[in-house]
């Protein structure tokens, strides 16, 4: 009995989705990754409870003080505590990533689906269009569309989002046009499905795995992306904290106030490389040919 | 060879006419009047009809783009709003800047990247494989322009090694330029060496795991001639080609580093025009960067198609 029911376990496990889990599971870098997003997640939500004070609240008398047991990061030039606008700003950082990955994603994956299924000449226009896009580097674009928007957190996020549309175009393209041709898509097609029906219920699912990995690495762009921004001054607007604009005021203070740049961009660096480690993960556990 | 230039050519023109689309539309997100807002705080009522008359703003979008692109094709990218001269003169102005600082990271990136590279795939799954691959991720996931601090802090502020900021002309003083074009261009390097680093790794994989690399092997012949002669020269052409499609993240990072290091490139231009509300040069410098991205990815592809013998047929 029980000879026949662990082969039945394993069988019923083997769901495409569990699979993936148990291959990322294997990938102890992907999960170290994993575990910092989650904890970044969780200074983000909880950052009210978690920063030991109000980042926006100055204090003339702790201007520029090095890290001590009162305040573990130091102090800023007005003297708010370096590690309480750290925690908030992670709320921008991951906000920014999110949401203009969402952007990307609303907008490239239909775009790209229509382009890869219909084809002819509104697949050669899509393309071209995309291929305009993808001609402007990437930041440039997303300064250039900053710059006309107006400076603020959403607008970034709107140019950020935008920008990277083009490389979601293009992948959801490539693997329509590889998916479109299989058997099962012909079958749906021969039972008399409609075109909407087969392209949202036969295709797209079968194309989304790239998507997932890309999605997961264009939020460590887009994170980098928004925190560049904020340093130039087109993202978060002072006094609301953002890693970025932390690290825009602290270039003026390296000489005599090193820890205000050390932490914002090591947060930066963090959340970025573990970004790069879940997708780098994913990536390998989404691929079944590893 | 015609037929292949040809072939490449009709899809320039139109991605090119799509990209001159995309930079002119940038003027509609404007919110408002685009002549009141670009007339600045003064709004002086001469200089907004100036304005008005100069830029076509009574006009629809297509004719208004029409007299834009007319100007493009001629070279003429308009005049800056704030210094009063053609924004091509001023983009040429500062390029050589640039191209000195882009040229310098992508030496550094070239070296830095192919050497981790091939060492990585030469000895594949061993500690330098890991220490590569990390060094790849860690240029990968650093922000230039904090690594840009980082590195001031280290090297100006506590060793006192290297210039904090600023520019010198190499023909006025060369070990000047050099001292201070060096950090700004490794900051820049590092993220294109990481990308470099992992193209070479599977290139050399690939080539070494052929039967020709076998045979040289075969033949008893040294595996330091096996791996440089035999390999990477074969390598080389794939990572040569993705190197010069690299030049858009150069110029990307340019723009950060530049403002980091106070450098008056071509980065430092469209920063201080966004600053100045000054959108003739944003348009410009983006439409600039655009067409010479186009041109250098049309020479990538022709280099590629003659250093390929099989692609020549």
């Amino acid at each position: 009995m029980s000879t026949l029911a662990a082969p039945l376990a394993i069988h019923r496990e083997a769901s495409p989705g569990a699979r993936v889990l148990r291959r990322l599971r294997r990938r102890r870098a992907a999960i170290v990754g994993l575990a910092v997003v989650v904890g970044f997640i969780l200074l983000a939500l909880f950052a009210p409870w978690i920063s030991p004070y109000d980042p926006l609240q100055t204090s003339w008398s702790a201007v520029r003080k090095a890290p001590s047991a009162a305040h573990w990061f130091g102090t800023d030039e007005i003297g708010r505590d370096v590690l309480s606008r750290v925690i908030w700003g992670t709320r921008a950082s991951l906000l920014a990533g999110l949401v203009s990955v969402c952007i990307s994603l609303a907008c490239g994956v239909p775009i790209g689906l229509l382009a890869g299924y219909v084809g002819g000449a509104t697949d050669a226009l899509i393309s071209r269009m995309t291929d305009a896009m993808l001609a402007c580097p990437f930041l440039i674009l997303a300064i250039a569309l900053a710059a006309f928007l107006g400076p603020s957190l959403t607008n970034a996020m709107i140019a950020i989002g935008v920008s990277a549309t083009p490389v979601f175009i293009r992948l959801t393209r490539a693997q329509v046009l590889a998916v479109k041709v299989e058997d099962y898509v012909e079958a749906a097609r021969a039972l008399g499905n409609p075109p909407w029906r087969i392209a949202l219920r036969h295709v797209l699912p079968n194309a989304i795995s790239p998507l997932i990995v890309q999605a997961t690495l264009a939020i460590a762009a887009a994170v980098i992306a928004e925190a560049s921004l904020s340093f130039l001054g087109l993202g978060q607007q002072p006094p609301a904290p953002s890693w970025g604009s932390m690290l825009n005021t602290a270039k003026n203070y390296i000489d005599n106030a090193p820890w205000m740049a050390v932490w914002p961009g090591l947060s930066i660096f963090l959340l970025v490389l573990s970004f790069n480690l879940l997708g780098d993960g994913l990536r390998d556990a989404l691929d079944p040919r590893r | 060879m015609f037929h292949y230039l040809a072939q490449r050519l009709a899809t320039i023109l139109p991605t090119l006419f799509f990209v001159s689309v995309l930079i002119f539309g940038l003027q509609q997100l404007l919110p408002g009047d685009p002549a009141l807002i670009l007339a600045g705080e003064d709004n002086d009522p001469t200089v907004i009809a100036h304005l008005r008359s100069t830029m076509h703003l009574d006009e629809p979008f297509p004719v208004r783009y029409a007299y834009w692109a007319g100007g493009v094709l001629k070279g003429d990218l308009g005049e800056s709003q704030r210094i009063k001269k053609p924004v091509l003169d001023l983009i040429l102005e500062k390029l050589p800047v640039t191209l000195e600082l882009a040229c310098i990271a992508m030496v550094i990136a070239l070296v830095i990247g192919v050497t981790a590279g091939v060492i990585s795939a030469i000895a594949k799954d061993s500690v330098w494989d890991y220490a590569a691959n990390i060094v790849a991720l860690w240029g990968l996931s650093t922000p230039n322009f904090w690594l840009g601090i980082m590195m001031i802090l280290l090297f100006s502020v506590t060793l006192g090694w290297l210039p904090a900021s600023g520019y010198v002309s190499p023909f006025e003083d060369l070990r000047g330029n050099l001292a201070a074009m060096i950090m700004p261009a490794f900051v820049l390097g590092n993220a294109i060496a990481a990308v470099l680093m992992r193209h070479t790794r599977s290139a050399m994989l690939q080539v070494l795991s052929s039967d020709y690399v076998r045979t040289a092997r075969a033949k008893g012949l040294d595996e330091r001639v096996v791996v440089i002669k035999h390999a990477l020269r074969n390598a080389l052409i794939p990572i040569i080609t993705l190197g010069a499609l690299e030049f858009g993240t150069l110029l990307s990072g340019a723009v950060l580093t530049e403002q980091v290091f106070s450098i008056p490139g071509f980065g430092k231009l469209i920063v201080d025009a966004v600053f100045n509300r000054d959108y003739a040069v944003v348009q410009g410098v983006v439409m600039f960067t655009a067409t010479a991205y186009i041109a250098l990815n049309l020479c990538a592809d022709v280099g590629y198609f003659l250093a390929n013998p099989r692609l020549r047929g």
